[in-house]
């Protein structure tokens, strides 16, 4: 699994003729996406900030790719690494598919609903007239 | 890692470049995501991009051949979904700040139980680069502090642990600092060489315990900051397993995470007037001798107490009310009667609108949830910066389950604990309504003037029961 990224960072990495290594690429984009995650997130506003914070941790239930790589790629694996493994992996979709749904769900609750609105006021007239 | 020569057919499915396009494909979707999340319009749509980032960071790393384990794998995916869904579906509003520490446990837990199993499959990390093993030790180490932690985050928000602080006293600082020196202590004799696996589970103990003793001895007003640090380390921890594994989807997705963390921790301690290392250090104010003010509540001073008739007489008659929720109107669940009792005083002519200072709560922006719960419109949502200029053109302040954000004294008295402390400006307001359950002090264990304020008059009652009385005076008018 080398990298490949088409990036001039990466490039600049990769002068040493043969290749930088796995660790320096790895390295600048660690770099690079803990700068942009730093951007991104300082302009979320304060009334946000528990979707966001619920976002961000189904986010980091990117872990589950861990799991998912060792167990796929695992030929020879004991019944104890398995196991262990199964757990990780059961931990991590909880955090990915819980994060993702309750944030869905509190996020739903900030959009203006002027269409219920719009929906009950009719009724009520309805209601008056008859 | 595969190392087999790929057939033919599956050769451009399997193909690592193949694969790292999926991953920068994702890793640019959870960034577009992110940014959808600047504003309430854009925020369903940013998390579900974000979403379906995963879905391919997922399918990207399942292109492996030959592939193995695959009964564990569904069966993995199964049981996390159907554990996960039914619990992000049903959760109470009320009960997001436990929902997210234990989501994030359990993803903490998973990083380190993966570095666990990384040691097995490797015997002891023997022929593996020297960085590999450093990193997959940090992301154990982190991975296991963040579930034990958030576990314990979880035990007091869900009141199953004493909300308060628990702690060794003096011997808390010592004792955790051996703890910790003797996890990194294990993960060197590991990365010099020794591969027993004792060691690799001593390491994740002792990493636990230290986690649980970080999170024990913080009281309640301090979880946010607790919770979005936890979340943090678990960035941290997922982008250090990434570089172990060389799996970039993973490095990318926990650096933005780590990033959001710290920015948001950095953010609440600000808003505290406190630095991180006080807040983990414990006790308000650093040295826990706050609490020693006693019951007092307001220390001295006469508290004038009203009914809900007058409260519902004096803001039907306003021009403007402010609405000040805090931690209080979560506890009983006082959202949707506010917004009942705004609804009747819009109905009526007076402006509402809601100030929500940025610790209210157990998280940040948890006001904001609960009362977007109900159906209160954004934009009535204020900001602190932006409503603190309109108090005093405001007629009445209603305090809701909230005190330490209000307390004057953090602008007035220099040796108060909390002072420096920005806070609501509600004092400024021609009149004060405070929804208070007793005179108790509020976390800080300190004096309160605002309910001594001749301006001020005291609703004593569970919040909920409260905002509903003074609904049905409004009614009544």
């Amino acid at each position: 699994m080398s990298v490949q990224l088409p990036s001039a960072v990466l490039a600049a990495a990769e002068h040493g003729g043969s290749g930088a290594s796995p660790l320096v690429t790895n390295l600048a984009l660690v770099v690079l996406a803990g700068l942009v995650g730093y951007a991104v997130i300082s302009k979320v506003p304060n009334t946000l900030h528990t979707p966001l914070m619920s976002g961000t941790n189904a986010i980091h239930g990117i872990v589950v790719l861990g799991g998912l790589l060792l167990l796929a790629t695992g030929s020879d694996l004991g019944v104890v690494t398995q196991i262990i493994l199964f757990v990780a992996l059961v931990f991590g979709v909880v955090n990915v598919i819980g994060g993702f749904v309750v944030t869905d769900r509190m996020l739903e609750m900030f959009k203006a609903k002027p269409k219920a609105q719009v929906e009950a006021t009719p009724d009520e007239t309805k209601q008056v007239s008859r | 890692m595969s190392g087999l020569a790929p057939a033919p057919v599956a050769s451009f499915l399997t193909d690592p470049n193949f694969k790292s396009v999926l991953y920068i494909i994702a890793f640019a979707l959870f960034i577009i995501g992110l940014s959808g999340l600047t504003g309430p319009k854009t925020a369903v749509r940013g998390n579900r991009i974000a979403a379906v980032g995963m879905v391919i960071a997922v399918v990207a790393t399942l292109l492996v051949d030959p592939f193995h384990n695959w009964l564990l794998i569904v069966a993995g995916l199964i049981v996390g979904t159907a554990i996960g869904v039914p619990a992000a579906r049903k959760v109470k509003m009320t009960e997001m700040p436990q929902l997210v520490a234990l989501f994030n446990g359990v993803g903490g837990g998973a990083v380190a139980l993966i570095s666990w199993a990384e040691f097995r499959q490797t015997g002891g990390f023997d022929d593996v680069a020297t960085y590999v093993v450093v990193f997959s030790l940090f992301s154990a180490i982190v991975g296991s502090v963040s579930f034990w932690g958030s576990n314990i985050a979880f035990g007091k928000l869900q009141g199953l642990i004493d909300g308060g602080s628990i702690s060794l006293g003096k011997a808390q600082l010592p004792v955790q600092g051996l703890i910790g020196l003797g996890a990194i202590g294990l993960a060197v004799a590991i990365a010099t060489g020794a591969d027993s696996e004792l060691l690799i589970i001593g390491v994740l103990v002792l990493a636990g315990i230290f986690g649980i003793l970080l999170v024990l001895p913080i009281g309640g007003a301090d979880m946010p900051v607790v919770i979005s640090l936890l979340n943090a380390f678990t960035g941290l921890a997922a982008a250090a397993a990434g570089v172990a594994l060389d799996n970039q989807a993973l490095i990318v997705a926990g650096m933005i995470v780590g990033a959001s963390g710290t920015i948001l921790t950095q953010q609440m301690a600000i808003a505290m007037n406190r630095t991180i290392v006080s807040v983990i250090v414990g006790g308000f104010g650093g040295s826990g001798t706050a609490a020693a003010a006693g019951p007092a509540g307001a220390g001295g001073g006469t508290v004038t107490s009203t009914s809900a008739s007058d409260v519902a007489i004096q803001m039907a008659y306003a021009r403007q009310v402010v609405v000040v929720p805090g931690y209080g109107m979560a506890v009983s669940q006082a959202q949707h009667a506010v917004r009942e009792m705004a609804k009747l005083l819009e109905g009526k002519g007076v402006t509402v609108k809601y100030a929500i200072h940025p610790v209210a709560g157990r998280m940040p922006g948890h006001m904001n949830v609960l009362l977007a719960e109900a159906d209160v419109p954004y934009e009535q949502l204020k900001e602190m910066d932006d409503i603190n200029g309109e108090f005093s053109r405001t007629d009445v302040s209603l305090v809701i389950g909230a005190n330490d954000v209000t307390n004057p004294d953090a602008r007035n008295k220099a040796d108060s604990p909390i002072y420096g402390m920005p806070i609501l400006n509600v004092d400024e307001s021609a009149s004060t309504i405070v929804l208070k359950r007793s005179m108790s002090s509020g976390y800080a264990g300190i004096d309160n003037p605002l309910f001594v304020d001749p301006k001020t008059s005291m609703l004593f009652g569970d919040a909920k029961a409260s905002v509903e009385a003074i609904t049905e005076e409004l009614k009544a008018l």
